[in-house]
């Protein structure tokens, strides 16, 4: 299954940033067909394909443009998420490192879709020689009149806050406000950037159009599983042989993702647990992962794919101690707007602290998984719901791990 | 209008409206921190969550409007569990200070957590630590700590007067409110962060430490500082004298009213009560002779205007009635004025800087009666009669409140003419420079220690009430003249308040058919002038006769 590769197909290239490598290798063709086509068009090949929003929430594409009204007076934005903070998650740099065209060109045809005539690319503050690339790259597609001509690109770097990728928090942002997010409704859809209707998208997600359009949504959706189509990026970390960014069919299965492409685990050898879709992910025990790492086979295995971070930890990691750099990352991270999301994170992080360091208290751990369970679905974004799954799984997959740090 | 069951009550409401508003027309309080009505949803606290049938869980109400056929439930298991998570969650870094936090008695904290928390307290570990007593501006003190950063102070100062001084900064459970670099909260209405400040965060400076608030009695009254006649609260300390460094009027707080002030007072209004207890307050009759001041009773000093209205012609006499008096006053003031045939009156003197002005509630004229004076035919030349003290045509001036020598009149004309003066007679609460110069000097009870109405800039007509016995022996000025009234012969009924206001509902069209209790905590409207008469004279205005 190690499917065709679309997205990595110049990451070998020392020049596939440019637009000339671009060019060579099939670059702008489909933008050239998507100009033929009708909007409506475009939003109905993306949905027939099968593509689902691959920064974390797996949303259906083609759906969420179709959601735009379409009897709107008034711009239209489209705004690329290249945010990418999720802890294990590193495959949106490489794509605005190697190939920002073709993320360019995913934006004109999504523009085009949703009728926008102007797209913003929010990327992350830490991401200095990708803002680098990209936005050379933008200013080629403006010297050989990709953009220009009905479609600008406006290229704005974020300040360092994980919140900022969360769809509204980044468009609170964008608007040069607090990065909070907003309540909906008004879904961004409807009113989001400066009160327009605005579609955020995914880097990875928009980089798949050029080969929807280019080669039908029908091949596209084959690629992958029933309810997800094509291949993504996934960000393989933790202990194992080669870690790196891989780009395999969506119905890859976990287990192949470690063993074929990270090169099996390093360490003692002896898989512990993964971690299949970035931090927010609940955790997976070593006999979990026969399963296939699409957007609803990890959902059926009580966890998700998110943004495809594969974290694995082998037999000498003390999952304990991860829980509390996960909790001590989302107690920073927590933006403070909503009540049980800011009080609860600080005081989770502060429960497993106590935990590691060998002063819990044999309730801890009830009252964490209390704490997060009363919590969860309480909030405006799902920035606390993503803290909960690591934490309720960490400890209801390795209590005896809890339990044994705890003074009898 | 959508219909809609709250609680198994049907109601319908206006479109658009919110869930929090609707349960309201049916009686049920929905508890929520970050609403209030004035300002924009935040939808921060997560307290106001309720059960709507057909959703998979408890959704806020303040951010959900009523639609047709909703059907909702405020007191589902589910909801009040959720409320107490959120209670706790509100209440982990809360440093539970309330035996020395002013707010306490009044904080929404300790009254939700009675009514939906009740749980036993789970954290054991440190607190978030934030900075305390950091004073925001000259009228705010914020503690951080205690605040649960339910963003209605940013919304306001955002909002409501557009000065934007407030943000919260940081992140997570560090966050806090803070003032933006080389800002300082100094607008007009920045005392009203601390009453939507539902905690206590954000506390009156004036009032910190001062009495706790179950001590305070409150009384329904008119904020006297301008032409606005903003509702108010009085808030007294009457039941700890040892409280308050003495002082009997603690606070004032705005009352909501639709028409007038909604949910707003200015600064100005908040903190210009200093007045009432302060040392400068009349407190018994006094007269002066030679340099000599002595104390009078009420007897001698209402002979003594007895005796001087007879003694002077008419036209000898001028008098300065004040906009700040109360219709019940002016329109005694106006029986004595045609009892005695004088027709020397006058009541504006201009202030020596004109007042500030905006467009949410704070008027120019610093007066709350402008509007009363003016229908009682008590406007004329404030600076004729001073010319004519000159010249020594008027030789008695009868002076209410005013201090002619600090306006903007020139203060050596004003001088000569107090000079030239055979007698200057002042009533009013405090002493001033011409309370100085007066030969009788009668005290004034002060607006809380009293009641009557005032007529708004808009023609409101609205009651203030007795908050507060008088100090020393300060009578209502209705009083002083009702018994000026009576030595002078004429008919006075009993010494009550009302009842000069039904007189003068008699006596002035634009006040007919009011009454106190039509008046009541809201106001009433005076009748329109009818058809025909120029707006410019109000056409119910009823000349002296």
């Amino acid at each position: 299954m190690t499917a065709e590769k679309l997205l990595t197909r110049n990451f070998d290239r020392a020049d596939s940033h440019t637009l000339r490598a671009y060019l060579e290798t099939g670059g702008y063709t489909a933008w050239q067909k998507a100009q033929t086509l009708e909007p409506a068009a475009i939003t109905e090949e993306v949905k027939q394909s099968n593509l689902r929003g691959l920064g974390g929430a797996g949303f259906p594409t083609g759906t969420k443009w179709s959601f735009v009204p379409k009897n709107h007076t008034g711009p239209v934005y489209l705004v690329i998420n290249a945010d990418e903070g999720e802890p294990g998650t590193f495959k949106d740099r490489y794509l605005l490192e190697r190939d920002p065209h073709a993320l360019i060109e995913g934006m004109l045809i999504a523009a085009r879709a949703i009728r926008s005539p102007t797209g913003f690319v929010y990327i992350r503050g830490e991401y200095v020689e990708p803002w680098r690339r990209f936005s050379a790259a933008v200013g080629e597609a403006y010297d050989a009149g990709y953009l220009g001509r009905g479609f600008d690109v406006v290229v704005h770097r974020g300040a360092g806050a994980y919140i900022c990728g969360e769809e509204t928090g980044l468009i609170s942002s964008l608007e040069g406000k607090k990065g909070w997010p907003k309540l909906k409704p008004p879904f961004p859809a409807i009113k989001g950037a400066f009160g327009a209707p605005t579609i955020v998208n995914n880097v990875e997600t928009i980089a798949h159009v050029p080969h929807i359009i280019n080669r039908g949504a029908a091949w596209f959706a084959s690629l992958g599983t029933k309810t997800q189509g094509g291949t993504r990026m996934y960000s393989v970390s933790g202990r194992v042989t080669r870690p790196g960014v891989y780009e395999a069919s969506v119905a890859i299965t976990l287990r192949r993702i470690i063993e074929d492409l990270g090169g099996g685990v390093t360490g003692n050898g002896r898989l512990k647990a993964v971690v299949p879709g970035g931090s927010s992910a609940a955790i997976l025990r070593a006999d979990e992962i026969d399963v296939t790492a699409d957007v609803d086979g990890l959902r059926n295995a009580g966890t998700m794919a998110g943004s495809a971070g594969v974290i694995v930890m082998d037999e000498t990691v003390s999952i304990p101690e991860a829980l509390m750099v996960v909790a001590r990352f989302y107690a920073h991270e927590s933006c403070g707007q909503c009540t049980p999301c800011r009080e609860s994170t600080g005081w989770i992080y502060k429960m497993v602290r106590r935990i590691v360091e060998g002063r819990g208290q044999k309730d801890d751990l009830d009252t964490i998984l209390d704490v997060a369970r009363r919590g969860a679905g309480t909030t405006i974004c799902a920035f606390y719901d993503g803290a909960v799954g690591p934490y309720i799984s960490y400890i209801e997959k390795f209590r005896a791990e809890f339990e044994a740090l705890i003074p009898k | 209008m959508p219909k809609l069951t709250i609680n198994g009550e049907a109601v319908e409401v206006p479109a658009g409206t919110n869930l929090i508003e609707a349960a309201r027309k049916v009686g049920v309080e929905v508890p929520h921190y970050c609403y209030h009505p004035a300002l924009s949803i935040a939808g921060q606290c997560r307290l106001c969550m309720v059960d709507i049938e057909k959703t998979p869980r408890p959704t806020i109400a303040c951010n959900t409007p009523a639609s047709d056929g909703m059907v909702v439930w405020t007191e589902t298991d589910r909801v009040k569990e959720t409320r107490k998570s959120i209670m706790e969650f509100h209440l982990i870094n809360h440093p539970l200070d309330c035996p020395v936090c002013d707010q306490a008695g009044e904080c929404w904290l300790q009254i939700y957590y009675m009514r939906y928390g009740l749980y036993d307290p789970r954290m054991r570990d440190e607190k978030v630590h934030k900075p305390k007593a950091v004073p925001l501006g000259p009228h705010v003190m914020l503690d951080a700590e205690r605040c649960i950063l339910c963003s209605r102070c940013v919304r306001f100062c955002d909002e409501v007067t557009g000065t934007g001084e407030l943000g919260i900064f940081h992140r997570g459970d560090d966050s806090e409110i803070g003032l933006f670099p080389g800002k300082e909260l100094v607008n007009k209405y920045s005392g009203n962060v601390v009453d939507i400040c539902p905690v206590g965060a954000l506390t009156d400076r004036d009032f910190r430490f001062a009495v706790r608030v179950w001590y305070l009695d409150s009384t329904a009254s008119i904020c006297p500082g301008c032409a606005r006649g903003c509702n108010i609260e009085v808030h007294v300390n009457r039941r700890r004298p040892h409280h308050n460094e003495g002082r009997r009027v603690a606070r004032l707080k705005p009352r909501f009213n639709a028409d007038v002030n909604r949910w707003w007072i200015c600064d100005d209004g908040r903190y210009g009560f200093t007045f009432v207890d302060d040392k400068t307050r009349l407190v018994a009759p006094s007269s002066r002779e030679d340099g000599a001041v002595s104390d009078a009773t009420w007897e001698e000093a209402i002979a003594a205007i007895v005796g001087a209205l007879g003694r002077f012609a008419p036209a000898e006499i001028g008098v300065f009635a004040s906009p700040k008096m109360a219709n019940e006053d002016l329109w005694a003031l106006r029986r004595v004025l045609e009892q005695c045939g004088i027709r020397r009156v006058a009541f504006r003197v201009p202030p020596p800087v004109p007042g500030d002005e905006d467009t949410l509630l704070i008027r120019s004229d610093k007066n709350p009666n402008s509007r009363g004076a003016e229908l009682l035919g008590l406007d004329g030349d404030g600076a004729a009669i001073l010319r004519a003290a000159c010249v020594r045509q008027v030789k008695c001036l009868w002076v209410f409140g005013h201090d002619l020598l600090a306006s903007a009149w020139d203060p050596a004309e004003t001088d000569a003419a107090l000079r030239a003066l055979s007698l200057l007679i002042f009533i009013g609460t405090n002493s001033n420079t011409t309370s100085e110069r007066a030969q009788w000097v009668l005290p004034a009870a002060a607006w809380v220690e009293r009641e009557g109405t005032y007529t708004n800039f808009e023609g409101r007509v609205q009651r203030f009430r007795q908050a507060v016995e008088p100090l020393g022996q300060a009578l209502p000025e209705w009083d002083i003249l009702g018994r000026v009234l009576q030595a002078l012969g004429a008919e006075v009924g009993a010494p009550r308040a009302e009842r000069w206001f039904r007189e003068l509902t008699s006596g002035v069209p634009a006040f007919g058919g009011m009454s106190y209790q039509a008046i009541g905590d809201t106001g009433a409207v005076l009748n329109a002038p009818s058809a025909g008469q120029p707006r410019s004279e109000p056409a119910s205005r009823t000349p002296l006769r």
